[in-house]
Order: structure tokens, then sequence, then C-alpha cells
């Protein structure tokens, strides 16, 4: 069977989701066709369905307000935010408003909308197109965030995300749009075994050797799992180590249960994500499955991220920017001389 | 007439109590009165249907949440952080939800909301007015322009209302809005009218114009409101000069509608607005506080 790009998974979602539900919007700018979105996400929705889907002026500031608005009155919006970068604009409707209304106003009214938007760089699209400004969001209490990698049901993810009662946010990483959305058959992919949590946005576990003990539990979501994946592969067969790779769908609320199964059999947690450093994902991970793991763990946690800088543009600045195999491979294996030594 | 007064009597007596409550330290955090601006939350809103009809307000919200749904006893425990506050003491003053009532108390927040509220309206198309009050001050805040464009491109069943009560805070409007205030929305294909009274028979007429202009066009329509903040921008903080808010007291539309009435009539008002004000107090009193470490 030949698998499907991720683009039009989330593409299938979306038609889903407005053939199923009349509440369904889809607000953002440029997303008529034959257009379809600065991504083609949307492709095809306008003619389908031309009165539910809202061009609108470059105007995110006011955009989440707008979604949020149509959501306190009973309807689903989605919003597209062309590039992730810009829900720096929205930040005041995001952290004033739409995280705030239900608990706010007493659980007196829900924020049912979806804040669609692509990040991630490797595409030369220079510091203000390539961030993954995940973490930002993760310091905002009462949203949902969602990330979908290529190895999840991509489609499924974005339909749990429009059928849920409170805010989501869902990363769509850019490299991933044009991949094809590979799922494990038969629980194998890649050669390693896979199992998936259930609920709906499961966590995925890989595991080359078995669920045997291993070296390291590797985590990391969105366009960071295809890379996680090749380390493993490559410490297997350049270093015959093997390591787990968690790959996470939802990053809010943070859920770790697969994180510390996984370190249960490891002893080592290494994390991997696109975006900067300081203040991150993996350091918010690392702090929570210190606190359920440590007696699991031999050593400190190793975060790979991103240079705490810009993201170049040029090609060989940004590889030098953003994280790649060869890091993970590096930090498993310094944890993996810890347990040597 | 005589409804007018006790709206406005009601919300009078309501923020001065609230004043007082502060200044004997039985409340804390901040509130935002209307004294002297009664006249636009009772006359625009004589104009809406709480049941079908949506308000989005400000930090300045008060009147405008007492002129839509009557329920000062709601408002006062919200006030006084009582589990039978409007929002269960989560909000506060400038955060409350009740019904198709929305505020929250980031200036120029709301105009997103409340286009986006007028977006669903307009969708439900069930003639519903969606009006939205702002500040003169909360024109310096761009989103007020990015949701004046999209109401006018969208055609937005939405009235919004400037309270320009010249100024924000401490800052007079000539520090801070520049040129005129009316053809801002002009320039967006927005209707727009400007009125300079407290009378709130004059603002009940021009806010019946304009509601009824949206009604009928489902087009946004801008309404200017000149008038006068008579207190302070919170409490206890009025840098102005004693004779500026002496000279103020012409306008107090209590005084201007008052004038027209009967006294006896004005006195009955009064006294049945003291008391009503009194009996929330006392429920409000009774009322457990909100949140564990202080419940008992
Ligand atoms: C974004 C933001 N900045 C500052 C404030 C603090 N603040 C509260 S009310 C106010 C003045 C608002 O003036 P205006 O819009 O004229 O309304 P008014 O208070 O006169 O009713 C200010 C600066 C705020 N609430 N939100
Ligand atoms: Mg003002």
């Amino acid at each position: 069977m030949r698998q499907r790009r991720c683009v039009d998974e989330l593409n299938a979602a979306l038609h889903d989701a407005f053939e199923r539900r009349s509440d369904v919007y889809l607000i953002g700018e440029d997303l008529l066709d034959p257009y379809g979105g600065a991504f083609k996400v949307g492709a095809g929705l306008s003619s389908r369905w031309p009165e539910r889907v809202i061009t609108t002026p470059i105007s995110e500031a006011s955009l989440f307000g707008v979604a949020a608005g149509m959501a306190l009155r009973g309807y689903r919006p989605i919003l597209e935010i062309m590039f992730g970068d810009f829900i720096a604009l929205g930040f005041d409707q995001i952290v004033n408003g739409i995280s705030k209304f239900r608990e706010m106003y007493n659980d007196q009214v829900q924020v049912p909308l979806v804040v669609r938007t692509p990040m991630g760089g490797r595409r030369g699209y220079g510091p203000t197109h390539s961030q993954s400004l995940e973490k930002f969001l993760l310091g905002v209490p009462n949203v949902s965030m969602v990330a979908p990698s290529e190895v999840h049901d991509v489609r499924a993810l974005l339909t749990n995300a429009i059928e849920d009662d409170e805010p989501v946010f869902f990363i769509e990483n850019k490299v991933m749009y044009g991949r094809p959305n590979r799922r494990p058959v038969d629980g194998l992919l890649d050669g390693m075994r896979c199992v998936e949590e259930s609920g709906p946005y499961p966590a995925l576990t890989f595991s080359g050797n078995d669920f045997a003990e291993s070296s390291a539990t590797i985590v990391a979501y969105g366009g960071m799992v295809p890379i996680a994946l090749d380390a493993a592969v490559q410490l297997i067969l350049e270093h015959e180590v093997f390591c787990e790779v968690v790959a996470l769908s939802r990053l809010l609320p943070l859920g770790i249960d697969a994180i510390v199964e996984s370190v249960a059999r490891s002893g080592a947690l290494v994390t991997a994500e696109e975006g900067s450093l300081t203040a991150g994902v993996g350091a918010e991970l690392t702090a929570r499955v210190q606190e359920r793991a440590w007696g699991d763990l031999r050593g400190p946690a190793r975060r790979v991220a991103a240079a705490d800088g810009i993201i170049p543009a040029a090609p060989g600045l940004e590889a030098e920017a953003l994280p790649g195999v060869m890091d993970i491979v590096d930090a498993v294996l310094v944890r993996q001389a810890v347990r040597a030594s | 007439m005589l409804d007018f007064y006790r709206q406005m009597c009601l919300i009078r007596r309501f923020e001065e109590t609230l004043l007082e409550m502060f200044s004997e330290g039985l409340l804390v955090g901040t509130t935002h009165t209307c004294i002297g601006q009664e006249a636009n939350a009772v006359g625009v809103l004589s104009h809406v249907d709480a049941d079908l009809d949506v308000v989005v307000s400000n930090h300045r919200c008060h009147g405008h949440y007492i002129a839509f749904t009557g329920d000062v006893s709601g408002l006062i425990a919200e006030v006084m952080g009582r589990v039978t506050g409007t929002c269960g003491g989560r909000g506060g003053s400038q955060h409350l939800c009740r019904g198709n009532f929305y505020t929250n108390g980031v200036q120029g927040s709301i105009a997103p909301l409340a286009t986006g509220i007028a977006l669903a309206e307009r969708e439900r198309g069930a003639g519903a007015l969606t009006t939205v009050f702002l500040g003169d001050g909360t024109l310096g805040q761009g989103a007020v322009y990015e949701c004046l464009n999209m109401a006018s491109l969208w055609s937005l069943p939405l009235l919004i209302v400037v309270e320009n009560n010249r100024y924000a805070q401490t800052t007079p409007s000539e520090l801070a809005v520049s040129g005129s205030v009316a053809a801002r929305a002009e320039a967006f294909g927005i209707e727009t009218a400007e009125l300079d009274t407290t009378d709130v028979v004059q603002v009940h007429a021009a806010a019946g114009a304009a509601a009824s202009s949206v009604r009928r066009s489902g087009r946004p329509y801008f309404l200017v409101l000149n008038t006068h903040r008579m207190a302070p921008h919170s409490k206890g903080d009025d840098t102005r000069h004693p004779d500026e808010l002496e000279a103020l007291r012409e306008h107090d539309p209590l005084r201007v509608l008052g004038a027209r009435l009967e006294r006896s009539d004005r006195a009955r008002i009064e006294r049945e607005c003291r008391e009503e004000i009194a009996a929330a107090r006392e429920a409000g009193e009774e009322a457990p506080a909100a949140g564990a470490a202080l419940a008992r």
C-alpha cells in the first residue's frame, strides 16, 4: 500500500471534519483555492464549503481572539497561522483569553478551538520562519498542545483535536508535510517493535531489541521523531547500542507514563527537540521524569536541542544550529560511557 | 424615564458602596467605577435583549453588567470573593461572564473577541447584535483597527461603543489620541455617530438609531459617546484638580435626568436602590468565601 503524505492526511482530516460537522470553520490567511493556504493543508475546502472558509487580513494579533469569540459562541473554529513564528503576535489572546476563559468564568464556557500552525526549520526560511516555539506554549496552563510526527496517525490526531472541548494548539512540522505518513504494521516499523498508547493523543514507543534492557530512552516529537529513529538505527548498526525511542504526540498536558516505563528498562533519558535549548520541552520533561523515575536513572538526563540563537537561512548555517542525528547519537554514547565506566 | 433613573441610580449606589467598602478595607484588589458615565450603559443597553444579544465589556464594566443582567447580588459577591459571585470569585471586578455577557481586563483584547462573537452570531443568523464597549485610551491598541477592518470587510452585526471620558487612567486624551476618533471608523467604511452628552434620553435615542442600523443592515456601527468620569480611574487615584472635578458635577447623568422627575419619585427610587444594594451586600457577607484557604 502506498503511503500518503502527511499533508494529505491532514487535508483529509479537515475534509472529514467539514463533512461531519457544520460548526467547523477554517480561518486564516490565503486559504482560498486554488492556493489553499501556504502549505496546502486546507486545499479544496473553500471550493466545497465557501461559506465556512474565511480568508482574513494579516491580523494575527486579533485572529486568535476572533477564533475565541466563535468558540465561546458554540462554533469549532480552526485557526490556521501561516507560520508558527507568528503565534508571538497572538500571545495576549492566548495567555489572557483563550487559556483563561473556561476557568476564569467559573466553568460556564468552553473554548473548543484548534490553532493549526507549521513549525520547524530545515527549509532555509531563515530566523523568523523556521522556529519551533512550542516551549512558549508549554508555560500556558489550560490549553492542549498536540504535535504529530510522521509515525503517528496524523489524520486521527487532527480529528481528535477538532473534537476536543479544550483549546488545542496543533503543531505541524514543516518537513513532515511532504513525507509519507509511515505507520507501524503489525507492531513493526523500520524493523523496530512499536507499541502505541491508547487514547486520543498516544505516544509510540520503539525498541530495536524487543523491549529488553537498553541503553537509553530517546524522547522526541514532531520533526525530531524520524531523526531520533535514524539515530537509534545508527546506534545499533555502528555501535551495537540499543535504545528505545518514545515519540510523543501531546506536549500539553504533558504526560510521561510511556517515558517512565521506558526509562525503567533503559536507565537513561535523552530528550530531543528542534526548539532552542533553554527552558525548552526537554527541561520540563527532564524535571518530570527525574521526579518520578529517579531510582531508575543511572545519571543526569541529556537534552538535545537547537542552539540558543537564531536559525540562519543559509543551509550550512541552519544545519549547524539545528539538532541532528549525530547530536542524539553522541548524547546516547555519553550516557553509555557512564554506564560502561 | 423612571426606569432609566432607577437603573442609573442602582449602578451609582452600587459603585459608591464598593468604594466605601474599599476604603473600609473590606475589599481587596481593584475596581473601576463608571460614576458619571451611567447614561451610556443604560441608554445603550436598553436596546438589547439579554436572551439574544451579546455584550462584551472591559475593565469599567459594572454599569454594563447591571444594565444588561440586573444582577447586583452576583456582582457584589464576585467583587467580595464569595462562592455566590458571578464567577464564583474567580474573575473579580473585571472578569465577568453571565449568559451573553463577557468582560476581560486587558485593554483592546476584547475587540477581537467581540469580532469573533459577532462573526459567530452572523453565522447563526438569529439576528443577535453584539455590542462592545471601548475606552478612548484603548484606541491606542492596534488590534482595535484590525477588528474595524474585519468587521467592515465581513459585514458583522457589531456595535462598537467608544466611551470617550477623555482620560486613560491619568493620561488625558490630548496626550494619547491623535486626530478624530470618529474618522478612525469612517476610514474603514463604518457608519459612525458622535454624541456629546450625559443625558440618558439622548444616548438612548442615538443608540437606538445605531442598534437598528446594525440590525437592519447587518453592518457594524461606531458610536462615540463623549462623556465624563466623575470618580477616580480606580480608587483614590485621581490626579485631576478638584476644580476640574467640581465642574463635572453639572454633567452628572443622575442630576441631568433627575431634574425632569418628581422629587417624590426620585426619593422612592433612591430608597429602593439603597435597599436592594444593602440586601445584596448582606447576602454577600453571609456567603462563604471562595477558596479553601479562607472558607469557614
Ligand atoms: C494592555 C493593557 N495596558 C494597560 C492596562 C492598565 N489600564 C487599565 S484601564 C487603563 C486606561 C484605559 O483607558 P480607557 O480606554 O480610556 O478607558 P477608561 O478607563 O477611561 O474607561 C489602563 C492603562 C490594561 N488593563 N491593559
Ligand atoms: Mg478613557
